[in-house]
């Protein structure tokens, strides 16, 4: 048997494998997706559909239906791979297991995440969002859900070993998510009033950065400590 | 190739070993024996690498397996009590995510399936199958893997007795190909192993 060193396979492998688990159950699918669509929609039933105030609250209802969306998800992205023993397969390989929790918070994004963005637009005209704070919103939340992505996954790995790390897992990782949520409404925010927005953009893409570096490292070794 | 130098596990308060040693050479095969709850799920862990000794280290080919973890996985195949099998996917699925999670190139699946009586049922998710037929498709990592080192963990589980004769087999070949095995299981052997070692955990309170 051959044996080749390819951190690209491994990331594909890993990633096909979650991309596909998430298609099989739809539900892991849909759920964010409903979720976001049930506290958009009732929203204005609930505080009255004048357009004015609708329109001063939508980022702020987004963002918020957009991290607790993220947050449904997250509990899953490790718990059947432990239940299994995959997580321990993954751990024996010979591969770093920081890649390949990379590639299962890729994954975890695209199946939640993206089609959160990709459904913005459309969400945006149930809370009559303007179009200049439509742009900043979809761009916000595309630096920012991958970014709620990384932040939950080092929680998702320190409380997989836990029966019920649900609760537990919301508590940690709710208060780093409060950064986020202050610099994406806060452009969300400054473009409504047609100013540039571009500062809190550049801090969201910095965060994003350095969690594409530094989260892998810290949700490996919180898989590791649940592991051993 | 395998040493054991003075490995202590504690849990829950509990001394489950202490000061245990041995070691596997290339070509042996051991069995770990003991009651339930003697600690043999807690040595194989240590040694596949999962958790740290309290006491002691694990040393292969002269090196501590903590500070060379990636070129000791290299070597290492473990099928544990979990067996890391997926139970939505099917059995080729699952076969194939794990030689790309370990750089193998794809080889024709179908002939070992076919021997390992699993023919017919690739394409079923894997929860669908029998207990013996879930063990039997993680079991079709042994005969893919060219790791030098197997640490399993209750391998006869739900197998069937052509089953159980079937592996030991294949244990006998890895053996004769300078391979080592190191596993627990409350069956005896059926199979007469030249050079079988076995090391009993006592229950300690």
């Amino acid at each position: 048997m051959t044996r080749q060193h390819s951190y690209w396979l491994l990331f594909s492998a890993v990633f096909t494998k979650d991309v596909k688990l998430a298609f099989r159950q739809r539900a892991e699918i849909v759920n964010p997706i409903l979720f976001f669509l049930i506290v958009i929609s009732l929203f204005p039933l609930a505080i009255g559909p004048e357009p004015g105030l609708l329109a001063r609250m939508a980022p702020g209802i987004i963002w918020v239906a957009a991290l607790l969306s993220t947050m449904l998800g997250l509990d899953k992205l490790f718990r059947d791979d432990f239940n299994d023993g995959s997580l321990e397969q993954l751990i024996a390989s010979s591969y770093p297991l920081s890649l390949t929790v990379l590639a299962k918070v890729a994954a975890h994004w695209v199946v939640t995440g993206l089609p959160l963005v990709l459904m913005t637009p459309l969400f945006a005209l149930l809370l009559n969002l303007e179009s200049s704070a439509l742009t900043a919103t979809v761009l916000t939340l595309l630096l920012g859900t991958p970014l709620l992505s990384f932040i939950g996954a080092i929680g998702a790995g320190l409380t997989v070993g836990l029966q019920k790390g649900g609760i537990l897992m919301s508590l940690l990782v709710l208060p780093l998510y409060i950064p986020v949520l202050i610099f994406a409404t806060s452009a969300i925010d400054t473009s409504t009033m047609s100013l540039d927005y571009s500062g809190q953009l550049a801090i969201l893409g910095a965060m994003l950065l350095i969690a594409i570096i530094s989260a892998p490292i810290a949700i490996s070794s919180a898989l590791k400590v649940s592991v051993s | 190739m395998l040493h054991i130098k003075s490995v202590t596990c504690i849990k829950q308060d509990r001394c489950l070993f202490a000061d245990l040693n041995f070691s596997l050479n290339n070509g042996q095969i051991m069995q770990l024996a003991g009651p339930n709850g003697a600690g043999k799920t807690s040595l194989l862990r240590i040694v596949a690498g999962f958790s740290a000794p309290d006491e002691g280290a694990i040393l292969y080919q002269e090196l501590p397996i903590s500070k060379y973890y990636e070129e000791y996985a290299r070597e290492l195949l473990f099928i544990g009590h979990k067996t890391g099998v997926n139970t939505q996917l099917s059995a080729v699925e699952n076969v194939s995510h794990w030689l790309q999670i370990n750089g193998y190139s794809e080889p024709e699946l179908y002939p070992i399936l076919a021997k390992l009586g699993l023919v017919g049922l690739e394409d079923v998710p894997v929860r669908m199958l029998s207990a013996g037929q879930q063990r039997r498709v993680a079991l079709v990592r042994l005969w893919l893997s060219d790791a030098k080192l197997w640490v399993l963990d209750e391998p006869f589980t739900a197998l069937d007795k052509s089953g159980v004769a079937f592996l030991q087999q294949r244990f006998t070949e890895h053996l004769q190909s300078g391979g080592a095995i190191l596993l627990t299981t409350h069956q005896d052997l059926t199979t007469h192993f030249s050079n079988l070692q076995t090391v009993t955990l006592e229950y300690r309170h």
